[in-house]
């Protein structure tokens, strides 16, 4: 990350203040985000309604600073809203709500439901004609440790279904995955990057291919 | 049942290309033809009733009308943690269908029976649950759930009436007399014949929620009776709702607590719950008598 992009998402990012329970996952995510919201995803603050825009779900919906740091920066939401997060009067939880904040696709917090959420909506768009439109879901490495998740694996592999899932790695869950994350996603297409190269994130995250992709981003 | 939601949904989902249907395994294959004229629409997931539910959410997300269907104990007990988020906190909808009922699956024990799916649903916003009591009132209910975004449940039992009633989303009064008898779907017929001779009101609805609370407060004079084929108890607290301000005397029967380790088939079980007419004749003249 250049200094000045550095500089200023750590400004945005220390608004946000009462994000102190998960700051190691608020961080690790902080890229990777970037990069989708910066080079990849079709979605501006004009196009947060339109039905063939790309999706993002963060399913990881622990740690938002970072996610609210960068809906701020591209001008998804007021950074004035960053100053208050979990305040009465702030739609910025320490969780996502889809309902309170522009861009936001889905309400998470409870780990192992974006994949899912991300398989139904992957579907729901190709049914409707929508065959350019992407589907991303974002998930940490800990949160695999949730057996939802290995439910929409199995299945999206089964069914070739192109999403695009993302690991954002930082070696957090408590028993380890011996062998590998790639492993847990057979007849996926791997890419492991460097979680801090953008570039690296960028190229991983353009792959289109006719089955579902894993991007594990090490951090 | 059964077959009357496999047909309706087959003609809705020819009809309606905002339709989706998400099946795991159960009832599958009654809809290949389905699937095979709706591929991009009629998905089997395989075992996975998270999966399910999850990807129902992710449908509505996108403008779809998903109907899931399972056995209850797996479409509603397993998958409830996605039924709260994935579909209520998210702000969407789903008609989900569910066979097995409270104890249709007598024989296969107590994992395939769900008499709390109701009251799970109850500690949830927004849900319209409907009990049929006949086939014949099924199809207009999965109509009508297509028209809109709402959450709907659609409960399917074995268990029916001898007659269909088409119109009781309210309370409909088939019976006038003294105290009222509120039967839920399939209660209906157990509970005309556990009341035959006495003075009482006896009033159907295959829609418990949202429950007919104007009704309700119309007909009760003292004394309320609710008959329903899940949990008992299930509509205990909106009925003490719905007559707040009205001295009254209230009983709930339904489905027992405790597990019943045997098997048998669903007139054991419903004998087994005093469900059948001879058991809802005791408690209800029982009841009565106290007055």
């Amino acid at each position: 990350m250049n200094f000045k992009l550095q500089s200023m998402h750590m400004k945005l990012l220390s608004r946000v203040t009462a994000d102190v329970k998960h700051t190691p996952s608020a961080h690790s995510t902080l890229d990777v985000l970037w990069v989708l919201y910066d080079r990849v995803l079709r979605i501006t603050p004009k196009t947060v309604d339109a039905p063939d825009r790309d999706r993002l779900l963060l399913s990881k919906g622990h740690g938002p600073a970072a996610y609210y740091a960068v809906l701020a920066a591209k001008g998804f939401i007021p950074e004035e809203w960053l100053d208050d997060m979990g305040g009465w009067d702030s739609p910025l939880g320490h969780h996502p709500d889809r309902t309170l904040i522009p861009g936001v696709e889905i309400g998470t917090g409870s780990l192992g439901h974006g994949l899912g959420l991300a398989v139904g909506t992957a579907l729901g768009l190709r049914a409707q004609g929508f065959l350019d439109t992407r589907t991303f879901v974002l998930l940490g490495d800990a949160e695999l440790d949730e057996g939802s998740n290995h439910e929409a694996i199995a299945y999206a592999a089964a069914i070739r279904l192109p999403i695009t899932a993302i690991v954002i790695d930082n070696r957090s869950a408590t028993h380890g995955w011996p062998g590998g994350i790639p492993v847990r996603f057979p007849n996926w297409e791997v890419s492991v990057v460097n979680g801090r190269d953008h570039d690296e994130i960028e190229r991983a995250l353009r792959v289109v291919s006719d089955r579902p992709h894993l991007v594990v981003a090490s951090v | 049942m059964r077959e009357t939601f496999i047909d309706t949904t087959t003609a809705i989902l020819d009809e309606d290309p905002r339709t989706a249907l998400v099946v795991a395994d159960i009832s599958a294959a009654s809809f290949t033809a389905a699937r095979r004229r709706h591929p991009d629409r009629v998905f089997n997931v395989g075992i996975r009733e998270q999966l399910m539910a999850g990807m129902g959410g992710g449908l509505a997300l996108t403008g779809m009308r998903p109907y899931l269907h399972s056995y209850a104990p797996f479409l509603i007990d397993r998958a409830y943690e996605q039924i709260k988020l994935d579909l209520g906190h998210q702000e969407t909808g789903a008609v989900l269908v569910s066979i097995g009922a409270s104890y249709d699956a007598a024989a296969e024990g107590y994992t395939h029976q769900s008499p709390g799916d109701v009251a799970l649903l109850d500690t949830l916003d927004g849900w319209t649950v409907h009990v049929p009591g006949h086939r014949d009132e099924v199809a207009a209910l999965l109509w009508a759930a297509a028209r809109h975004d709402d959450r709907v449940y659609v409960r399917l039992s074995t268990q029916e009436n001898g007659h269909a009633y088409p119109d009781a989303a309210g309370l409909r009064v088939l019976r006038r007399g003294g105290p009222l008898v509120v039967a839920v779907g399939p209660m209906l017929d157990p509970v005309l014949e556990a009341t035959a001779g006495m003075d009482v009101t006896v009033a159907y609805t295959n829609t418990p929620r949202p429950l007919d609370t104007d009704g309700l407060r119309a007909l009760v004079e003292g004394a309320v009776v609710v008959v329903e084929p899940y949990l008992a108890g299930t509509s205990a607290y909106l009925v003490g709702q719905a007559l707040n301000g009205l001295p009254h005397r209230a009983l709930h029967l339904g489905v027992g607590r405790a597990e019943i380790r045997r098997y048998g088939d669903w007139r054991d079980h419903a004998r087994e719950h005093g469900l059948d007419p001879a058991g809802l004749r005791r408690s209800i003249s029982g009841f009565l008598l106290e007055i």
